[in-house]
């Protein structure tokens, strides 16, 4: 699958386009399918995100895993501060990454 | 240090206001991103992978207490309790919010710091010896003349569209600390026959993708010309420069392909002209400056004598302070290093709790390293005890400087935008499997740097063992480097092979040290080691 990316403009957080709208989720992420460049450009003159990208993804039983390790990253957090992640309270997080 | 005249403040506020508009305008949607980037960059902002990141100019690495509490007290108010130090002695905030950032710049005006310089195609922050003003091996400090420079260099026009950015590194001792020849210009205080100050000139340094030690282009500039030499360079450098080829625009490349001595020729050429320019410093702004930098006021007839009846104490005594120009006084080093940390980052905790021993034991003054500890300059010998109980209490009395666990890691992909691979859990790999403090005194000397892409920020190529992150069909695969130094004896890193995934790279370093502990000699180092009996053996061992 392909999903939507990018950062918030004022915040710069980490967001996913999720079909109507961002989150911070990633497992909250649409298939944008072949749309991702004609939403990436309206959402970003709209100044809803700050440089979006299409990434590729995969669906499975834990939700939706970007295809790089960069973009797992980017939806997480750092590894070596998990408790800065989006998911403090989860010890084993850091291996959805790796 | 030098403190801002009416001048520098009036510069600094309005480039502070200028930015907000900016911000403001972005905000509003009256620019787009590519128009914004720019402007952003000039100010230290840039977009990274969970957030915009500030970097701080330190310049020379010296701040005072009231800088440091601010810092703190920026990390705990507009990021998340943290910051962390740099290899250009800079620090960078991870988690900055483009709407915060214009109030952040406000608050580090009041205390005469800014972003600028930081980013872009500009001269960075000048880097210096961590020990500058206080070490027992320097013919002086060279600070004033690393302030002269930033000051003359900032905003020059034509400095502030270079083809790429452009390092500069100031030392005054024998003893290198900064790794002076892996910049783009390299400047070392030395005294000629006559016993005048001047700088021997080394240019055409730095790492990234195409690594180059800095050449000896000038044995002795007298010290009052050096700016019209420095013009010299940067002249010439930015008339030949490819401006169409990303990879070919560090001066390094130039004076590569000229060949040094052509480049060297062709410097010597336009500074002859640049001295008819009478563009240089004047004398009495050269003593201007330097007032700011006159020593504080040592005390005499202090004890030399440390207790070392408690062991830790001795042995932090021993690993962390070095020798001081001014009798009963010493130079502590702070380490940031501890293992399982993240090597340069520092709470805001801890940033008051340096400044406050700063004010209280050294003279208000702090440094930075660019291998991203701290340093308390001037520090009374009566006095270590108790710097060391309360940095032992901040977490902050590690003792590893140099040592096998001291890694220079650059952050790597966990949080930049241009890694490849994650540097920062490698680095903590390592000091995990080199904790035990005897193994680590037993290796001795041992520089590893880590870099999580080819742009070096890491420094891996002046490691004694270097590593490097590469993204090998989407997995973090990292490569070996042996015989590095960003030293006076300074030396390139060489790869040794294939390279290793996660685990398989700390078990290389492993079996480069029982190499190094097997074959060495009496008082060798690693690296002495390494360029006696050459690569082989370590390969052996590691891929045999």
């Amino acid at each position: 699958m392909k999903i939507l990316t990018g950062n918030d403009l004022a915040t710069g957080d980490v967001i996913w386009w999720t079909g109507s709208g961002w989150s911070r989720h990633v497992e909250e992420s649409a298939d944008v399918g072949e749309k991702g460049d004609e939403i990436a450009q309206t959402e970003a003159a709209a100044r809803r995100v700050n440089g979006p990208y299409i990434i590729d993804a995969s669906r499975d039983e834990a939700g939706i895993r970007p295809a790089h390790i960069k973009d797992r990253i980017r939806a997480l957090g750092p590894t070596v501060r998990l408790d800065l992640s989006l998911k403090p309270a989860d010890p084993t997080i850091g291996t959805w990454v790796i | 240090m030098y403190r801002y005249d009416q001048y520098d403040q009036a510069i600094v506020d309005a480039r502070v206001e200028e930015f907000r508009d900016q911000a403001a305008r972005r905000l509003a949607g009256q620019m787009t991103e590519d128009q914004f980037k720019p402007l952003r960059l000039k100010n230290g902002l840039y977009l990274q992978l969970h957030a915009y990141m500030l970097r701080i100019a330190i310049p020379y690495g010296t701040l005072n207490s009231r800088q440091l509490r601010m810092l703190g007290h920026i990390a705990r108010t507009y990021d998340r309790g943290y910051g962390h130090f740099t290899t250009r002695q800079n620090i960078q905030y991870h988690w900055i919010k483009l709407q915060d950032a214009p109030d952040i710049l406000a608050e580090l005006a009041t205390v005469e710091m800014h972003a600028i310089q930081t980013s872009g195609e500009s001269i960075r922050n000048i880097s210096a010896d961590q020990y500058a003003g206080a070490a027992a091996d320097e013919i002086c400090d060279p600070r004033p003349w690393a302030e002269l420079i930033r000051q003359a260099t900032t905003f020059h026009p034509e400095f502030s569209y270079l083809p790429r950015k452009f390092k500069i590194a100031l030392i005054a001792s024998p003893t290198d600390r900064a790794a002076l020849r892996w910049h783009d210009l390299a400047l070392r205080i030395v005294r000629n026959e006559a016993g005048e100050e001047g700088f021997e000139v080394f240019a055409g340094g730095g790492m990234g993708r195409t690594p180059f030690i800095a050449y000896p282009i000038r044995a002795f500039c007298p010290a009052e010309q050096i700016f019209s030499y420095i013009q010299a360079v940067l002249r010439v450098w930015n008339s030949h420069a490819r401006r169409d080829n990303i990879h070919k625009q560090r001066m390094k490349i130039l004076v590569h392909d000229l060949g040094h001595e052509e480049f060297t020729r062709q410097v010597e050429e336009t500074f002859a002209h640049m001295l008819t320019l009478g563009t240089d410093f004047p004398r009495a702004e050269y003593e201007r400056i330097a007032a700011y930098f006159t020593p504080p006021p040592f005390e005499t007839g202090l004890p030399e004598e440390i207790d070392r009846a408690d062991p830790e104490f001795a042995l932090w005594v021993d690993r962390q302070t070095a020798a001081h120009k001014a009798p009963g006084y010493a130079i502590v080093n702070v380490s940031l290093k501890r293992v399982g940390g993240i090597g340069g980052d520092i709470t805001a905790d801890q940033m008051d709790i340096v400044a406050d021993l700063a004010e209280r034991y050294s003279f208000d003054d702090i440094r930075v390293s660019h291998a991203q500890n701290l340093v308390l300059p001037h520090v009374r010998k009566q006095d270590l005890h108790a710097v060391w109980q309360a940095l032992d209490a901040a977490g902050l009395a590690d003792v590893n400087l140099d040592l096998v666990t001291d890694i220079i890691a650059c952050p790597g992909l966990d949080y930049c935008t241009l890694a490849n691979a994650r540097s920062i859990p490698i680095a903590q790999k390592i000091a995990q499997r080199f904790a035990d403090i005897d193994r680590q005194l037993e290796l001795g000397e041992l520089k590893i740097k880590i870099s999580g892409c080819i742009n070096a920020c890491g420094h891996h190529h002046a490691g004694h063992i270097g590593i490097l992150g590469v993204d090998r069909k989407g997995t973090e695969n990292y490569q070996l480097l042996l015989g590095g130094s960003g030293a006076e004896d300074t030396s390139l890193g060489k790869i040794t092979g294939p390279g290793f995934d996660e685990d398989g790279i700390v078990d290389a370093v492993e079996k480069t040290t029982d190499v190094y502990l097997r074959e060495r000699q009496d008082g060798e180092r690693f690296l002495d080691t390494y360029r006696r009996i050459g690569v082989e053996p370590f390969k052996e061992a590691i891929y045999g």
